[in-house]
């Protein structure tokens, strides 16, 4: 049966976004069996791959490759299989070039841009932490059925600086935009917490798992 | 633009709410995870738990409170109260907490807090300030606010955020349980100090004393407990009451997921 690996690296926010997408599933009938796993051959072979990730840049992509064979394996589902993909927050960074927070450190380059700190206009404070609006700039399937002016949940003092504008799906203001969704072939990844984002993140969740991308 | 955040507030003994909480259609108003429940429901921007258990054993309850919070309400969750290190921190965060506020210990020694920042990053850890007047000055008071520390508030705040809080909870001693608005002179200090967010705390006693924390205090975030939990002020009275006042806030309308 078709299922969803969720990654487990030692995510603080693993078990959020499990619950989220148990939830999410129940309440739109998504025929999507759920597997927390950090098995290379499980995420090797998954239908769809959820990697969550919270904190520091660093630290998260120092746990992932920590675990034998899951780098590669991530790969292989979805840049070779092309499987649909879901980034978290950190999870959504690591498909970046590279992470400048505390030094540089690679990501996986599939998405060419790098993740630097927010340059916050006076008075606005860093980390972005709350709840603000999304510009959709894309009509893209797990953007759907979201309501009027939607709004979700950031925690973040570091952003994804995208070198082609192509791969925006969704943007916040602070100050100046920043980048809330990218989106690219299968892959989509969000700075914020759709698992901490109510009903709105609950829908991008479900949207994900109905998700066939052509 | 980035809204202003709508805070209730649950103090937690053993597991059980203690101050008194009035919800009409609510069977166990003890229980803090129905009651969160509510205020998910609501509209709630975020949710806080201030654990005020005494015992050893209070601890493994509480998270079990946030772990039964986190499975049913899909919004950020902040759980303070005894926390001492940051194991406490990574365990509270596990059971489904997003922030950790440390108050006592942050105090006793502020190396707890980088130690925290660099276990979960700083968007994880909340320093809980309660601070009360003393002269021309603001002094920090610890347990529960019934021990003074001769530590200047202004001076701390920045301290804890050298040290990465990504966020200060300040109470004002002074105001809280006055119901006469939150304290904005303190607020205004703080705020002059530090630039990460700022949650105000203490002093509310109706929908009108919470934009003033925001637009003159510079607070990013309101959190108020007794005037939510005994219905005076519902959720939706404080939107209309900070937007009306020209603080934004975040457009809530309940909707099913399909």
């Amino acid at each position: 049966m078709a299922y969803l690996a969720l990654i487990d690296y030692g995510s603080g926010n693993l078990h959020s976004a499990e619950r989220a997408l148990r939830t999410a599933a129940s309440a739109s009938g998504a025929a999507c069996e759920i597997h927390v796993t950090a098995d290379a051959d499980m995420v090797r072979r998954a239908d769809r791959i959820v990697l969550p990730g919270v904190g520091h840049y660093a630290d998260c992509a120092k746990g992932l490759r920590a675990v034998p064979g899951l780098e590669d394996a991530l790969g292989e589902a979805v840049i070779d299989r092309a499987v649909p993909f879901f980034g978290i927050c950190v999870g959504m960074q690591l498909m970046a070039d590279r992470g400048l927070e505390d030094g540089e450190t690679p990501g996986f380059g599939w998405i060419q841009g790098d993740v630097d700190r927010i340059k916050a206009a006076p008075g606005l404070p860093v980390p972005h932490m709350g709840w603000n609006g999304l510009q959709l700039h894309q009509d893209h399937p797990v953007l759907q059925g979201l309501g009027e002016d939607p709004h979700v949940y950031f925690t973040h003092s570091y952003a994804m600086q995208l070198k082609d504008n192509g791969d925006l799906a969704a943007s916040t203001d602070y100050g100046a935009p920043i980048t809330a969704v990218i989106a690219r072939d299968n892959m989509v990844g969000t700075q914020f917490h759709p698992e901490k984002s109510q009903r709105v993140g609950l829908q991008m969740l479900a949207n994900f798992m109905a998700w066939r991308p052509v | 633009m980035l809204k202003t955040r709508i805070i209730p507030c649950l103090d937690v003994k053993d597991g059980r709410t203690v101050k008194g909480v009035n919800f009409v259609d609510l069977r166990d108003a003890g229980d803090p995870v129905a009651l969160a429940k509510i205020y998910d429901e609501q509209g709630a921007d975020e949710l806080c738990f201030l654990d005020i258990t005494a015992s050893h054993e209070g601890r493994g309850t509480m998270l079990d409170v946030v772990s039964r919070t986190a499975e049913q309400c899909f919004m950020p969750l902040t759980v303070g109260g005894g926390v001492r290190s940051a194991a406490n921190l990574v365990e509270l965060l596990r059971a489904g907490a997003d922030k950790v506020a440390i108050n006592s210990a942050a105090v006793a020694n502020p190396g707890v807090i980088s130690e925290c920042a660099a276990k979960a990053g700083s968007q994880a850890v909340v320093v809980a300030i309660d601070a009360r007047k003393s002269g021309d000055s603001w002094e920090i008071f610890t347990h529960g606010g019934r021990k003074p520390t001769g530590i200047n508030a202004v001076e701390f705040a920045a301290e804890v955020e050298r040290r990465g809080a990504g966020e200060i909870l300040l109470t004002s001693m002074d105001k809280d349980g006055t119901k006469s608005g939150y304290d904005i002179p303190l607020l205004k200090a703080i705020r002059a100090a530090v630039d990460i967010p700022i949650v105000a705390s203490g002093g509310a006693g109706k929908a009108s004393d919470l934009a003033p924390a925001v637009l003159e205090g510079g607070a990013n975030a309101v959190l108020a407990a007794s005037i939510f939990h005994f219905g005076e002020v519902s959720l939706a009275d404080a939107r209309a009451a900070l937007a009306a006042a020209g603080a934004p806030v975040r457009p809530f309308e309940p909707q099913k997921v399909k």
